[in-house]
This record gives C-alpha cells, sequence and structure tokens, in this order.
C-alpha cells in the first residue's frame, strides 16, 4: 500500500468540489422538474378520459424499461435536432433527467394520492369544494406527508443515478474523478475516494429517511 | 426537426449483426448478474434473519455498502482498483489470465450490487410469511439453516416473486453500465451504430423498442407463473 499518492485528492479538490456541484445541480433539476411533470403524470393517469390515462401509463411504462445511459443517449442527439442548434450536454442531460425521473415520481405522487381514503375526497366533494380544491387542500397535505419517505429515498437513487452522466462526458463529480485518474494515473486512490463520498452521503441520508419513517409511524 | 430517418440502415450488416450481438450480450450481462445476485442475496437476505450477534450484522454492511455507492462506481472499482489491491498473485491473474474480463467484471459488479438489493427483498419476505413459523419449525426438531430452507424460504420467496421481477428487470437495465468498461451490450451497439452511420435515432429507437419488449414479456411471465406457484395463489389459498 505504500506506493498510494493521496495527494492527489488535494491537488485536485477545487476541481472535485466543481463536479460535486454540478452532480447537486443535476438532482435538484431531476428532483423539482421530475416532481412537477410526474405530478401532471400521476393526475393524467387518475383522468376519466382513457385516452388521456393511457398516454401518461404508456410513458410511464417506457421510462421505467429503459435504461437511465440509452435515455441520456437519446437526448444526447435529439435535443439539439428538436432546436435545431447545439446545446451543450448539460442541457440534454437535465432534460433527460427531468423526463426520465418523472415517471419514477409519479408512481409515487399516485401512491400518496391513493393513500388517503377515498372517503375523504367524497366527504369534501359533498361540502362543496371543487375536485382541484380538494387535491390541494384535502388530499395533497395527507399524501405528503405519506410520501416523504419515498420521494428521500427517491432522491437518494437519483443522486446515484447523475454518476451516469459519465457517458456524455458531462463533468460531474464521478466524470471529474475519472479525469483526474486517467491525467494523473490515480485510479485507485480517485475510485476509492468516489465511492467512499457516495457512501458517506448516501448512508447518512438513507439514515435520515429511517428516522423520519420511524418518527412517523410513532 | 431537421431529421432524416432511414429506417433500411439499420437492415444492412453490419449494424443488423451489430444489433443482434448487442441484445445477446444484454442477456448474458443480466443472466450472469442475476445469478450472483439470487445466490449473494438469499445468503445475505437469510443471514441478515438469523438470529445471531454477528452474523446479521456483517450481512447487513454487506446490504449497506452496496447499496449506497453508484453501481457505475462499485464496477469501476472492480475493473481499475480491485486488481490493484488484492494480493499481487490474483490481481496479476486477473490482469493477464481471466478470460473475459469485461464480462467477468460486469456481472461481478452489477451482481454484487443487485445482491444487496436482493436481500432487503428476501429479509422482507421471510418475515413476511412469518418468522413466527421458525419456532415451530424447531420444535420439530430442525436445525435453523434446515428451518430456512425448507420452510422459511420456500414461503418467502413465493411471497416476494412480484419485488424478485422488479429487482430482476433493474438488473437488465443495469446490464448496460457495463458498456462503461467495453461491453458491447445493446446500448453500446446502438451508440456504436450512431457513431459509424449518424442514424443514431433509429438504432436507439430499436434498442428502446427491444429493452420495452423484454419488460413486458418479463413481467407477464412471471405474473403467469406466480399465478400458478406464488403469492398469488398462495393468497388465494387461504379462506
Amino acid at each position: 500500500m505504500s506506493d498510494f499518492d493521496w495527494s492527489v485528492i488535494a491537488r485536485s479538490w477545487s476541481f472535485l468540489a466543481e463536479g460535486m456541484a454540478l452532480s447537486a445541480l443535476l438532482v435538484a433539476v431531476a428532483t423539482a422538474g421530475g416532481l412537477v411533470f410526474g405530478f401532471g403524470l400521476a393526475l393524467m393517469r387518475r383522468s376519466r378520459y382513457a385516452v388521456i390515462a393511457a398516454l401518461a401509463t404508456a410513458y410511464v411504462t417506457v421510462m421505467r424499461t429503459v435504461p437511465l445511459i440509452l435515455v441520456l443517449f437519446w437526448f444526447y442527439f435529439l435535443v439539439p435536432l428538436v432546436i435545431g442548434r447545439p446545446v451543450g450536454s448539460l442541457a440534454s442531460a437535465l432534460i433527460a433527467f427531468v423526463l426520465f425521473e418523472a415517471a419514477f415520481y409519479c408512481e409515487i405522487v399516485r401512491s400518496a394520492i391513493a393513500s388517503v381514503r377515498p372517503g375523504q375526497t367524497e366527504a369534501a366533494l359533498a361540502t362543496g369544494l371543487r375536485p382541484s380544491q380538494v387535491m390541494r387542500h384535502i388530499v395533497m397535505p395527507q399524501g405528503l406527508r405519506a410520501m416523504t419517505p419515498l420521494l428521500l429515498n427517491q432522491i437518494i437513487i437519483v443522486f446515484q443515478d447523475t454518476s451516469l452522466v459519465y457517458v456524455v462526458a458531462l463533468r460531474d463529480f464521478m466524470t471529474t474523478a475519472s479525469v483526474v485518474a486517467s491525467r494523473d494515473g490515480r485510479p485507485t486512490e480517485m475510485y476509492t475516494l468516489v465511492a467512499v463520498v457516495y457512501l458517506a452521503i448516501c448512508f447518512s441520508l438513507s439514515k435520515v429517511v429511517e428516522r423520519y419513517g420511524k418518527g412517523q409511524r410513532q | 426537426m431537421n431529421y432524416n430517418w432511414d429506417w433500411g440502415t439499420l437492415l444492412r450488416e453490419p449494424y443488423l449483426g451489430w444489433l443482434w450481438s448487442g441484445l445477446g450480450w444484454t442477456v448474458l450481462v443480466s443472466l450472469g448478474s442475476w445469478a450472483i445476485a439470487l445466490a449473494v442475496g438469499i445468503t445475505a437476505g437469510v443471514a441478515r434473519s438469523m438470529h445471531s450477534r454477528f452474523i446479521p450484522q456483517v450481512a447487513g454492511v454487506y446490504i449497506q455498502v452496496f447499496r449506497n455507492i453508484p453501481p457505475l462506481v462499485q464496477l469501476f472499482l472492480w475493473y481499475f482498483v480491485f486488481p490493484e489491491v488484492a494480493p499481487e498473485s490474483v490481481g496479476l491473474w486477473i490482469k493477464r489470465d481471466l478470460p473475459n474480463p469485461e464480462y467477468i467484471t460486469a456481472i461481478v459488479g452489477i451482481g454484487l450490487f443487485s445482491g444487496a438489493r436482493v436481500a432487503e427483498q428476501v429479509r422482507a419476505g421471510v418475515a413476511a410469511v412469518g418468522i413466527h413459523l421458525m419456532p415451530a419449525a424447531l420444535a420439530t426438531g430442525l436445525r435453523p439453516l434446515q428451518a430456512f430452507r425448507l420452510i422459511l424460504l420456500p414461503l418467502g420467496l413465493r411471497a416476494i416473486f412480484g419485488p424478485l421481477t422488479s429487482e430482476f428487470l433493474i438488473t437488465v437495465k443495469l446490464s448496460s453500465i457495463s458498456l462503461t468498461i467495453g461491453m458491447l451490450e445493446l446500448t453500446a451497439q446502438s451508440r456504436h451504430i450512431e457513431n459509424y452511420t449518424f442514424h443514431g435515432l433509429e438504432a436507439f429507437a430499436v434498442a428502446t423498442a427491444v429493452y420495452l419488449l423484454i419488460g413486458l414479456a418479463v413481467t407477464a411471465l412471471m405474473r403467469a407463473i406466480d399465478r400458478h406457484f406464488g403469492a398469488a395463489r398462495f393468497k388465494r389459498a387461504q379462506p
């Protein structure tokens, strides 16, 4: 173990921090955008028009059966074609993440809505609230509480997923580390660091989720 | 959108052959990883459910570590780091003599990640069918491992047939990360076709359709099996 050179980490610290900032940006955008779009999909799946519900179901099914890497490739080539000019890999990755994770957030929102007993909706409608008001004032406040652990878990998964932007050479934490690894010829040190950092972050987040879940059940 | 669709490209050689061999590797990587995931996952899941101070903790550490590191990072650890930190003779053997190193690394990396997820399901399954069957099984004179093998596991695995199917499909999707260490599986081949022909979207569309077909076919097959042998039948049989 004597020929390891851990100083490579200190030397590339600021570069790695920039990578981590990009990972955080990806997680934030994927979660915020994915939740908004996922909420829309969840409402569509509950639509009384079969066509709308079927469209949303098909979308969710496709996104959930296709690897994220393939989705990243799709948008890497598709987005510039649609917009008509080259965009950086960041823009296409952000779009890919929002559209991909939306399918997973949709299922979480759906389970949240389903966790509120239908009697509540019926009672709320009987008091004269409009369906949108029922959703906002009755169903979602309770649903949000039910879905928080699932949501936090999904955020951990999204954080792990962001490492896959490696395939479109976007410089997230994983990719910056691999750049340093091959530039300085120090793959052992760099990938060990990456593993330890991801492990520390994901493990502590999962402990927070566990605590929260326990507190909720009491 | 200004794109010249040309589906004929994909029917021409060598591109059709590339897609076929890509599909083959996707299937092989998925099945290989799944075999490891099941073997390790069931072992760790049973270990996690054992009545002992030490064994469940060891399994718990495995599950936490392998679930909380992104699979891509794990793959790189096995591929780049493991041969360096392993004892010298092992490291040399991996670098020089290991047959098809990318494939072996891919199924070990993906399999151990999925194994941690399978272990959690197995633990949940055993807990669901009732660890309370354990005292009864022990009272009949079975040893703890026999009780797991003959009673708790068969019932527990049936109870988690659905979640295991999802885990298998997650493993199929994960097989695509093996392209980063040079496995030419389906996603890699479609990317490859993009490089050569600039008709990537058609190739991606075919790959998407194939993944979708695999997903739908596996789900349908597993539902049919579940209806005959699994929890669905088991639940119906109860009063």
